[in-house]
């Protein structure tokens, strides 16, 4: 007898790839993380009526897939830009000038690590050390690392991705 | 490549593709570590490939593209034989003389290392002061390998050590030899592996599971990446024996989500180990079962500890348990679960191999072996090495790193990540072992060695470490959340200039509260650094916090 | 089955294996703080003030007194200057949330804890897992739980479930120590679903 108060807005009927792999993991309370690792990847984003789904299927209580997605940052519980920009936050990077190459990012793109603009371009997210500290510090965008980077620099590499 | 179903099929095997290489044939490897791949070793690695083919060169060279040399920012880093001739900073457009010369035997002067105080030129690793001073007994192979071609392994040694064990040696006489070895855990606790290994193993329940724990969320720390990267079938087939040892049916390879080319050389490693007899049913036709299953962390500190680890593997948000109910005894799915780190698994080959005896010759009286040490910071040379323990860091730090860039001094070594601690540069004698820098304070962790100069800002070092546990605390128990936070606040006003005189106090008593009250090692050991900042930097804090009320800070 | 014996501030209890020292030492009549702990619940260890000293094979340690099962041969001391600091920063840190919160003003006298030694922090909320807890295990609803991790983590009313279990119920409520629950699930009702309440009364 819930009725729905909240009313979803996010326009995910029908989405295949989704549901399978929802039906994959049916049952399988276990798998919670799993499914929404899949998900994720493949959506970008976890929506609200999709937690719902995967929880009903995986027999979990909503509070639970909440609480996951949530708990976990590579989970997204708002939509994504077209591409991620990360800036390396790891001891070696921040001790060679990592916070200046945030700022940086900050005030081209507007954006807090966190946060998409408002045209899904970019997603700004500040990462944990990626392992090379060697060439730091690191902007790393779609996976790419830019090693060596200076505040000046960073507008070069932002501007090739549209 | 057939199934080998017993020990002499491994060695038919591997005698026929030692037959079929020529050790005085020359060749080449580009390195794809991370660091190189972010200076683009893939249009390194590509101009050689195209460049061999243009000189026709394909039959007389071998070209490889392997993992991590060590060198990290001397990349990218291509190592030409037979002699181990090191090039760095290679562009492509050196591609076609290194080949030439290589063909001719002959060495490319402009591209090898060069002093840069002397000017004087080494060529061959054994001479360059990077390398040797090191011992690299677990990462010298990863140059002459392909991580994705498992003869490469076999052609240096592989799974000769997993034969031995599973036909010459019981599950009693393997642990015994590991205990003897007295290996320690290389992932920051230290403790014997030996002893964990028996708890595990004498649990009464039947189901039993062993762990790489791949990780590796310590702030730069970067060597067990390295490794599982580099050569994989290395803590493979550690992580075989250690299932024969303790008894256990199923393994699982915990590792980052992030490191694509990671996952992808572990999981063709699995494949090719399976399709060779080497992993899954009657292992080399020996009656052991083992299978294991690669997992993916979600992107949160925590769950590299060995606790929370393993309720993430089932399913769960990575909350640790507090350490009296033992994972070795009620783990996964509350079944006896042994958890090593990377490196601790890829030292079991060689004890089995080498015996014991040869381990403990190496290292100091109570650390045994040898250790990778990431070395980064305010240092001249950078990258992954592997030194005998009780090596002094005065070695690691000016012998091997070259000392601090720009002629500036060093300040302080900071081991552990964020939860380790610091020594100031006048302790750079001390040996690096396990229990002598623990007691000074900067417990060595994982290995991840950070040089400081004497520009280093230890209050902001305090308050940054600080800022990055805080958002990695789960949550759960008041003293880690709340302490943090508390701490947190109060070196913020301090290096902004608004410290208080009771300041001080109140982080010496957050940091005692902290470190006794919270329910796992994140809250216990996450005011070390500040304490170790403490212990030898105080006069800084405490002239910050004068400065801070001289100049009119004073809040409220 | 034998009990097990082991020492609580001098006192020798016997009791069966299993049993937390928490229940022991309440069965010999010696009190501990708690803030998290509920009989009808299973022990969480979150607010870590049942911390005691344990000593056990030479080896002394600080543990929660609600997890940590007895031993034979165990010495436990329930009052020590270190243990003592732990309670009373521990109140410390949670008074920068909720000063005013009954539970936290009593403990505040008994050792000595001041008010106003940390920044206050925004919510009131002090995270001890109640009202989610109670939900879960107890009604079995789910109709509360925890997002986000680290200082930044909340109670969340989910307001489908909430909208129609919790004014029923509202058995958290008694149980909150700072009376957040309360105030979280009005404020999510007010969100979610004003008016709802009324207009069901209206139509009852």
């Amino acid at each position: 007898m819930s009725e729905r108060i909240i009313e979803g807005n996010d326009g995910i009927e029908g989405n295949d790839a989704i549901d399978g792999i929802i039906e994959k993991y049916r049952g399988k309370p276990g798998a919670l993380i799993h499914a929404l690792t899949e998900i994720q990847h493949e959506n970008r984003w976890l929506p609200r009526e999709v937690l719902q789904k995967v929880a009903d299927a995986l027999q979990v209580p909503f509070s639970q897939a909440m609480q996951i997605a949530s708990f976990y940052k590579t989970f997204s519980l708002t939509p994504k830009g077209r591409h991620e920009v990360h800036v390396c936050t790891g001891m070696t990077c921040h001790l060679s000038g990592a916070a200046k190459l945030q700022e940086k990012v900050q005030e081209l793109t507007g954006l807090k690590p966190g946060e998409t603009d408002a045209e899904s371009r970019f997603t700004y997210e500040a990462g944990s050390c990626l392992g090379s500290c060697s060439i730091g510090p690191e902007l790393i965008v779609d996976g790419k690392h830019h090693g060596r980077m200076t505040p000046e620099k960073v507008e070069d590499v932002l501007k090739r991705y549209e | 490549m057939p199934k080998l179903e017993s020990a002499a099929a491994l060695e038919d095997h591997r005698a026929k593709v030692l037959a079929a290489r020529d050790p005085a044939k020359p060749c080449i490897a580009v390195c794809a570590g991370a660091a190189c791949g972010g200076l683009d070793s893939a249009a390194v690695a590509a101009a050689f490939s195209a460049e061999i083919n243009k000189q026709a060169a394909a039959s007389k060279v071998d070209f490889r593209v392997t993992g991590c040399h060590g060198f990290c920012n001397k990349g990218p880093n291509v190592i030409a034989g037979p002699g181990d001739i090191c090039y760095f900073e290679v562009k492509p457009e050196d591609a076609a003389e290194i080949v030439a010369c290589t063909l001719k035997g002959e060495v490319v002067e402009r591209l090898v290392y060069k002093d840069p105080i002397s000017g004087e030129k080494a060529a061959h690793m054994s001479e360059v002061p990077f390398y040797k001073h090191q011992m690299r007994i677990l990462i010298g192979d990863i140059p002459r390998m392909d991580p994705m071609c498992i003869d490469d392994y076999l052609a240096v040694g592989g799974y000769a050590a997993l034969a031995k064990a599973l036909f010459k040696m019981t599950p009693d006489q393997v642990l015994e030899e590991v205990k003897k070895a007295n290996l320690r855990g290389r992932g920051g606790g230290g403790f014997p592996a030996g002893l964990k290994w028996e708890t595990t193993r004498n649990a009464p329940e039947k189901t039993k599971y062993v762990i790489v724990n791949g990780h590796e969320g310590e702030s730069a720390a970067f060597m067990d990446r390295a490794m599982l990267t580099g050569n994989p079938h290395k803590v493979l087939e550690g992580l075989i024996i250690g299932a024969y040892a303790i008894g256990a049916q199923q393994g699982f390879i915990y590792t980052r989500h992030d490191s694509p080319q990671m996952a992808r050389h572990i999981q063709a490693a699995l494949a090719q180990a399976e399709d060779c007899g080497l992993l899954g049913k009657n292992i080399l036709g020996s009656g052991f079962d083992f299978t294991v299953e690669m997992h993916f962390d979600v992107g949160i500190f925590v769950s590299g500890e060995s606790s929370a680890l393993m309720r993430s593997i089932e399913g769960h948000p990575p909350e640790p348990r507090p350490k009296y109910i033992r994972t070795s005894v009620s783990g996964i799915w509350d079944k006896p679960s042994n958890l090593n780190n990377v490196e601790t698994w890829a030292n079991v080959p060689e004890i089995i191999g080498r015996g014991a005896d040869w381990f403990t010759s190496i290292g100091s009286e109570k650390s045994k072996g040898t250790k990778l040490v990431s070395l980064s910071g305010h240092v001249v040379n950078s990258g992954v090495i592997e030194v005998p323990m009780g090596t002094p860091l005065r070695t690691i730090v000016f012998d091997i790193g070259g000392g601090v860039p720009d002629g500036k001094a060093p300040k302080a070594i900071h081991f552990g990540g964020a939860m380790g601690g610091c020594i100031p540069i006048s302790l750079v004698d001390a040996p690096l072992d396990f229990d002598g820098m623990s007691k000074l304070g900067a417990p060595i962790g994982a290995g991840g060695l950070l040089v400081m100069d004497e520009d280093t800002d230890m209050i902001e070092v305090a308050r940054y470490l600080l800022d990055f546990l805080v958002k990695e605390s789960c949550g759960k128990c008041v003293p880690c959340r709340e302490g943090m936070v508390q701490m947190l606040k109060i070196l913020t006003n301090i290096k902004e200039g608004r410290g208080r005189k009771f300041d001080l106090e109140r982080l010496a008593d957050l940091t005692e509260v902290t470190s006794l009250g919270s329910l796992c090692a994140l809250g216990k050991t996450s005011s070390d650094p500040l304490k170790s900042m403490l212990r030898y930097f105080k006069d800084e804090y405490e002239a910050r916090i004068a400065a801070g009320s001289a100049a009119g800070g004073l809040a409220q | 089955m034998t009990d097990t014996v082991l020492r609580i501030d001098g006192k020798e209890v016997a009791v069966p294996a299993g049993t937390t020292v928490l229940q022991a030492a309440r069965q010999a009549g010696i009190s501990i703080p708690t803030l998290c702990h509920h009989e009808k619940l299973e022990d969480y260890g979150g607010c870590r003030l049942c911390t005691v000293e344990v000593e056990s094979r030479g080896r002394t340690n600080h543990v929660a007194s609600c997890l940590y099962p007895v031993e034979k041969g165990l010495v436990v001391r329930t009052r020590t200057e270190k243990v003592d600091k732990i309670r009373r920063v521990i109140v410390e840190e949670l008074m920068a949330h909720a000063p005013d919160a009954p539970e936290l003003v009593r403990l505040a006298q008994e050792y000595g804890a001041d008010r106003n030694r940390f920044e206050k922090e925004a919510s009131f909320c002090v995270l001890c897992g109640l009202c989610v807890r109670y939900c879960a295990e107890v009604k079995q609803r789910h109709a509360v739980g925890f997002i986000e991790n680290g200082p930044v983590r909340e109670i969340s009313f989910i307001p489908e479930i909430a909208a129609s279990e919790c004014w029923d119920c509202q058995e958290c409520f008694a149980i909150c120590p700072t009376s957040y629950a309360q105030a979280a699930y009005f404020l999510t009702e007010a969100l979610a679903f004003p008016g709802r309440r009324k207009a069901s009364a209206t139509s009852a």
